[in-house]
C-alpha cells in the first residue's frame, strides 16, 4: 500500500510501529502535490521545506518516546487559518502578501499534537462559495468524474473545496476546514470523504479569518469517520481567547465512532424531502436509514417545520455579519492598498480591487439587510426566524436522538454549470444550514455513488456537543455502506 | 431667579444636555489585553486585536466591567445584569475594525441622578440616562506629513463609558457644575481620572433654546469639548447663535456643531443629512454580559464614601456647608483634612485647612498632593493651639517657619523660643512697665478714651516679644487699669 493512501489511523499505527518516518511519510505527499496540484489547485501555498523540518523533528520526538496524538501527521490547512510565518490569504486578492504574525488556536493545537503541516488549501474566496470558484487563486477541480461524460471538469464544492479535494486525491491524509453554511459538509460529499462541523463553540475562532461569527466554526475533513474523530479531538478545546468558545471537556470522539446504534432513535426529518429532489438521493436516504435500523436502531419521523425559511434566515444573517466582518480589510494596516485622491478614494479602490464579485454581493446584501429602515424586516426578522429553527430541534431531540438527512441535493456539479443565478447556487446549502443556524453538529459521511459513479453523502445532525452520538451513527453508515470508491484523479 | 438670555424679541431660556466621554481607569484595554498608558510611544500599546487583524477577537476585561457597576452605583443608578454589546459600524482609518464595539441598545447602566451644587447654595439634580461601555477609536494626526495622515492606534480598544444625562441643565453654571461633578464622583470611586487636557474626559454638550414654557426645540451636538470651562463657554455661544437664528426669522437645524476655542463660537461639523447609518447590531462574537446580583452587590458594600455622604458628615461634624463643600471636592484635600482633623476639634481643623493651609498653596502655586505641610504637623500645630503653647498669633509664625521646612512644630517653637508666655508674673511685670511709661495715655483711658485698651494691649504684645498669652494680657491689662 501507498503510503498516501493509509488513512490517518493507519498512518500513527505505521509511524508508531516505525514502518514508516514522518519525514518518508511527508515526501510522499509533498511528490504527489508536486504532480497533481497543478491539475488540481487544491493549494495555494505549498510549505514544503517547513514541512520537512517539521517531519524531521517530529520523528525526534517520536524517537524520544515524546509522540503527541498526532504525532508526524501531514495535513493541509485551510488559507483561512492564520499560520504563523505563512501567508494567510483566505483566497482573496484583499490580503495581499499578509503573512500572520500569530498561529490560530485550532492549527496551534493540531501543532502541539505532534502534526505536520503541507501547506495552505485553496477555497471560495472568504469561505463564501458552494463551489470553490470564487477562489482569487482560481478553482479547485474535483477529482471525481462523471462516468459518461469524464472530461467535464467538476467542482468539489465549497467553500471548502481545496481541503476536501486534496484528501480526496490524497494529498493530505486530513486537513482543516471552516463551515458556516455547509462549507464542510458539502464538499466533503462531493468528494467522497467525510467531514464534521462540530457544534458551535467546541473549536475556538480565534485566529480564523472571520466571515460569518455567529455560524463559522472549524472542523476537520479525512477520509473516515475514525481519521475525523482523533483530528477533532486534538482541533477542540476551550480557548479563553474566544468568548464563543465553550468551557466544556472535550470527550473521546475516536471510541465513539465504533460504540454502535442500538437503541437509538434517527429522526428522518418530512421537510427535508424537496419537491424535484433526484431519486437517487431519495433512495441513497432509505437506504442509509435501512442500515442504521439493521444496526438496530429505531427510525422515526419528525418534523422540523420552519426548515424552508432556513435558506434565507441565512442569507440574511450571514451576509450582515459578512458585511461588518470584513470591514476591517481597507488598505490601511495591512493587505492590499490602492492608493486614492483621499481616504475614502482609497478604500472604494482598494476594496473594488481586493475583493471578488461573491464577496462584493453579500457585504452589499449584509450593509442592506442591516440599514437604518431594513433592520427590523430583515436582520430582526431573521433572528426571530433563527430562534424558531434552533426550537425545532430542541422540540425534535424529544422524540430522536440523532437526525440523518441527505448532505447535498445533488451530486458534485460541473464547472460551468449552476452560474447563472447566484440563487442557484446557494441551494446547495439547503441541507446543511440548518445546522449552523441552531449551531449544532452536522457530518457527511460517504454513502454510495450515482449513475455517473460521483460519491454522494448524508448527514448526521446531534444535539449540542453531543459529537459522539454523531459519530456513532457516522460509524454505522460508513461500515454499513462499505464506501471503497476512488477518484479519477489521486496520488 | 432661572437663568435666561436676553433675545432682541424678549427672554430665552436654554436647555442642555451632556454626553460624557469617560476614560475607564483600567491597567488594560477593553477587550484586549493592551496597556492603556497616555503619552506612550505612538502604536507602542497595540495589540492584535486593537489592530484588527484577521481573525483576531474580543474578550471582556472584567476590570472594566467592575468599574462601570462601580461608576453606576456612585451615580445612584440601576445596574443591569443583563446587558450585551453592540457593533457600531463606520469606516475612518483610525478605526481598524470598520466597527466600534458599544452598548447601544441595551447599556449596562440604566437611570440614575446626581445632586449639582451651585455658587448661591441652592442644589439641583440632575437626571442620568444611561451609562454604557464601548471602546475608543485611534488618532488620526494630520500635521505629521504634507500630504499623509499617521494613526495612532495607542486609544484604540481603550474602554470608556458614556454618560449620557437627561436634558435637565438650564445655564452654563449648571453645565459646568454637573460636568465637575461627575469628575468629583469618578475620581472619589478610582472610576476615571478625569484628567480633561489628556482627554480621559470629554463631552458632547446638546444645547437648545426656547421661550419659557415652551416645549423642546431643536438642538444641536457640540462635540468633544475638553474642559468645565470650554463647557460653559460653549454653551453660551451655542445658545446664543440659535437665538440669533431663531429671531431672524431662520430655523435652527439640527446638526453636529464644534467648539472653537480661539474664537469663542461654535462652527458646524456635519448636518444631519450627512449623518452616517451605524447599521448596529449585536456584535456575534461578544455573547450578553450577564452580572450576578451578589456580586454588584459586593461591589457596592466596597465603594469608597462619596462626596454627597461625606459633605453631610462633615456638616454633622459641625463644619459650615461652604466648608464641607470646598474640602470634598477633591478626595486628597478631605484625606488630608481628616488626618488633620482627627482626635482635635474639627471646626478649628477645617479653619486652618481652609484659611491659611489654602493661602499658603495658592501661594506657593502647590496642591495638595505636593504639600508643603504634612498633615500629621499641621495637627500637632494645632495641638500647641489647643494647649495654649501657641496663641493664634504665633501659630501662624509657626506655620510659616513650616512652610520654608516641614519639621514637628513642637520642634520650631523649641529652638525659635516661640513659647507662649502665660506667667502672671511675668505679664504682670510687663503691663505695670508699659503703664509706668505710658502715664498719660493712662489718664486719658481713665478719662473715658476707652479706645486706647487696645493700644495698651499692643505695648504690652511689644514688650513681651509677642509671646504673650493674649487673654491673658487683656485680663491683668483690665485689672490694673481698673
Amino acid at each position: 500500500m501507498r503510503p498516501t493512501d493509509l488513512t490517518l489511523a493507519q498512518g500513527l499505527d505505521a509511524l508508531e510501529r516505525r514502518e514508516i518516518s514522518s519525514l518518508e511519510l511527508t515526501d510522499a505527499f509533498l511528490d504527489a502535490i508536486e504532480r497533481l496540484n497543478p491539475r488540481l489547485n487544491a493549494y495555494i501555498t505549498v510549505t514544503a521545506e517547513a514541512a520537512r523540518e517539521a517531519a524531521r523533528a517530529s520523528d525526534a520526538r517520536r524517537a524520544k518516546g515524546e509522540a503527541g496524538p498526532l504525532e508526524g501527521i501531514p495535513l493541509g490547512i485551510k488559507d483561512l487559518f492564520c499560520t504563523e510565518g505563512v501567508r494567510t490569504t483566505a483566497a482573496s486578492r484583499i490580503l495581499g502578501p499578509f503573512v500572520p504574525p500569530y498561529e490560530s488556536t485550532v492549527t496551534a493545537n493540531l501543532k502541539r499534537d505532534g502534526a505536520v503541516f503541507l501547506g495552505k488549501l485553496n477555497m471560495d474566496e472568504f469561505a463564501m462559495g458552494s463551489s470553490n470558484l470564487t477562489s482569487a487563486f482560481g478553482p479547485v477541480e474535483n477529482p471525481w468524474s462523471r462516468a459518461n461524460d469524464p472530461s467535464k471538469r467538476l467542482v468539489p464544492g465549497g467553500s471548502s473545496g481545496g481541503s476536501a479535494a486534496a484528501v480526496a486525491a490524497r494529498l493530505a491524509m486530513g486537513a482543516t476546514a471552516t463551515d458556516t453554511g455547509g462549507s464542510i459538509r458539502q464538499p466533503a460529499a462531493f468528494c467522497g470523504i467525510a467531514g464534521i462541523k462540530p457544534t458551535y463553540g467546541r473549536c475556538s475562532r480565534w485566529g480564523i479569518v472571520a466571515f460569518a461569527s455567529s455560524l463559522d466554526q472549524a472542523g476537520p475533513v479525512a477520509r473516515t469517520v475514525e481519521d475525523n474523530a482523533i483530528l477533532l479531538s486534538s482541533m477542540a478545546g476551550h480557548d479563553p481567547k474566544d468568548s464563543t468558545s465553550a468551557n466544556l471537556p472535550v470527550p473521546d470522539f475516536r471510541a465513539a465512532v465504533a460504540r454502535g446504534v442500538k437503541g437509538l432513535r434517527i429522526g428522518v426529518p418530512e421537510e427535508y424531502r424537496l419537491p424535484g429532489m433526484p431519486a437517487e438521493i431519495e433512495a441513497l436516504w432509505e437506504q442509509g436509514l435501512a442500515w442504521l435500523r439493521e444496526a438496530g436502531a429505531e427510525t422515526v419521523p419528525i418534523s422540523l417545520p420552519h426548515t424552508k425559511y432556513a435558506l434565507p434566515t441565512y442569507y440574511v444573517v450571514a451576509p450582515a455579519e459578512a458585511s461588518s466582518n470584513l470591514a476591517r480589510y481597507d488598505g490601511v494596516r495591512f493587505g492590499l492598498r490602492e492608493n486614492g485622491a483621499d481616504l475614502k478614494d482609497l478604500y472604494e479602490r482598494t476594496r473594488a480591487r481586493g475583493f471578488g464579485a461573491e464577496v462584493r454581493r453579500r457585504i452589499m446584501i449584509g450593509t442592506y439587510v442591516l440599514s437604518a429602515g431594513y433592520y427590523d424586516a430583515y436582520y430582526l426578522k431573521a433572528q426571530k426566524v433563527r430562534a424558531l429553527i434552533r426550537r425545532d430541534f430542541e422540540e425534535a431531540w424529544a422524540q430522536c436522538d440523532a437526525i440523518v438527512t441527505p448532505a447535498t441535493p445533488s451530486a458534485a456539479f460541473a464547472m460551468d454549470e449552476k452560474q447563472d443565478d447566484p440563487v442557484t447556487m446557494y441551494l446547495n446549502d439547503v441541507f446543511t444550514v440548518t445546522a449552523n443556524l441552531a449551531g449544532l453538529p452536522g457530518l457527511a459521511v460517504p454513502a454510495g455513488l450515482d449513475a455517473q459513479g460521483l460519491p454522494l453523502g448524508l448527514q448526521v445532525i446531534g444535539r449540542a456537543f453531543d459529537e459522539e452520538t454523531v459519530f456513532a451513527v457516522g460509524g454505522a453508515i460508513e461500515r454499513a455502506a462499505g464506501f471503497d470508491a476512488k477518484p479519477g484523479i489521486m496520488a | 431667579m432661572s437663568y435666561t438670555i436676553q433675545g432682541e424679541t424678549g427672554p430665552w431660556e436654554v436647555v442642555i444636555g451632556l454626553e460624557v466621554h469617560a476614560q475607564v481607569l483600567s491597567k488594560a484595554k477593553l477587550f484586549s489585553g493592551a496597556a492603556t498608558a497616555f503619552g506612550a510611544e505612538p502604536n507602542s500599546q497595540v495589540s492584535f486585536v486593537d489592530a484588527g487583524f484577521p481573525g483576531m477577537l474580543p474578550v471582556i476585561n472584567e476590570e472594566c466591567i467592575a468599574q462601570a457597576v462601580r461608576t453606576g452605583l456612585g451615580l445612584n443608578a440601576e445596574i443591569h445584569l443583563w446587558s450585551r454589546f453592540d457593533r457600531k459600524n463606520y469606516f475612518y482609518a483610525d478605526l481598524p475594525q470598520g466597527y466600534q464595539i458599544s452598548q447601544y441598545a441595551h447599556p449596562i447602566v440604566g437611570r440614575g441622578a446626581v445632586e449639582i451644587t451651585l455658587a448661591d447654595g441652592t442644589t439641583k439634580t440632575i437626571g442620568i440616562t444611561r451609562l454604557h461601555l464601548e471602546q475608543d477609536a485611534g488618532k488620526s494626526l494630520h500635521d505629521q506629513h504634507p500630504t499623509k495622515s499617521f494613526i495612532d492606534l495607542n486609544r484604540s480598544g481603550v474602554a470608556l463609558m458614556e454618560i449620557v444625562s437627561e436634558p435637565d441643565m438650564r445655564s452654563p453654571e449648571e453645565a459646568g457644575a454637573y460636568l465637575a461633578k461627575l469628575r468629583q464622583i469618578m475620581r472619589y470611586l478610582g472610576t476615571c481620572d478625569g484628567n480633561m487636557d489628556e482627554g480621559s474626559m470629554r463631552a458632547d454638550v446638546n444645547v437648545s433654546v426656547r421661550r419659557p414654557g415652551e416645549g423642546y426645540r431643536t438642538r444641536c451636538e457640540v462635540k468633544n469639548v475638553n474642559s468645565v470651562k470650554f463647557v460653559m463657554q460653549a454653551v453660551e455661544a451655542e445658545a446664543r447663535r440659535q437665538i440669533e437664528v431663531w429671531e431672524s426669522g431662520g430655523t435652527v437645524e439640527q446638526e453636529t456643531r464644534l467648539f472653537d476655542v480661539a474664537r469663542g463660537v461654535t462652527r458646524s461639523m456635519r448636518s444631519k443629512e450627512d449623518a452616517h447609518d451605524y447599521r448596529y447590531f449585536p456584535d456575534p462574537d461578544l455573547p450578553p454580559l450577564v452580572l450576578e446580583q451578589s456580586w454588584v452587590n459586593q461591589l457596592r458594600a466596597s465603594l469608597p464614601e462619596l462626596p454627597d455622604q461625606r459633605r453631610a458628615r462633615y456638616i454633622a461634624m459641625g463644619l459650615t456647608p461652604y466648608d464641607a463643600h470646598v474640602l470634598t471636592i477633591e478626595r486628597e484635600t478631605a484625606a488630608f483634612f481628616e488626618e488633620v482633623a482627627r482626635g482635635r476639634d474639627a471646626k478649628l481643623a477645617a479653619n486652618w485647612v481652609t484659611g491659611e493651609y489654602f493661602a499658603a498653596l495658592n501661594r506657593l502655586k502647590r496642591s495638595v498632593t505636593d504639600s508643603p505641610v504634612s498633615a500629621k504637623h499641621l495637627g500637632e500645630l494645632l495641638d500647641l493651639i489647643t494647649d495654649g503653647t501657641l496663641s493664634g498669633k504665633l501659630a501662624k509664625e509657626v506655620f510659616e517657619a513650616m512652610l520654608e521646612a516641614d519639621e514637628p512644630p513642637g520642634a520650631i517653637v523649641e529652638k525659635r523660643g516661640l513659647r507662649q508666655v502665660t506667667d502672671a508674673g511675668a505679664i504682670e511685670a510687663a503691663v505695670e512697665a508699659v503703664l509706668a511709661a505710658n502715664a498719660d495715655k493712662v489718664a486719658e483711658y481713665r478719662a473715658g478714651k476707652d479706645k486706647l485698651f487696645g493700644f495698651f494691649v499692643g505695648q504690652t504684645m511689644k514688650a513681651m516679644a509677642g509671646k504673650g498669652n493674649p487673654a491673658l494680657v487683656n485680663e491683668v491689662l483690665k485689672a490694673k487699669l481698673g
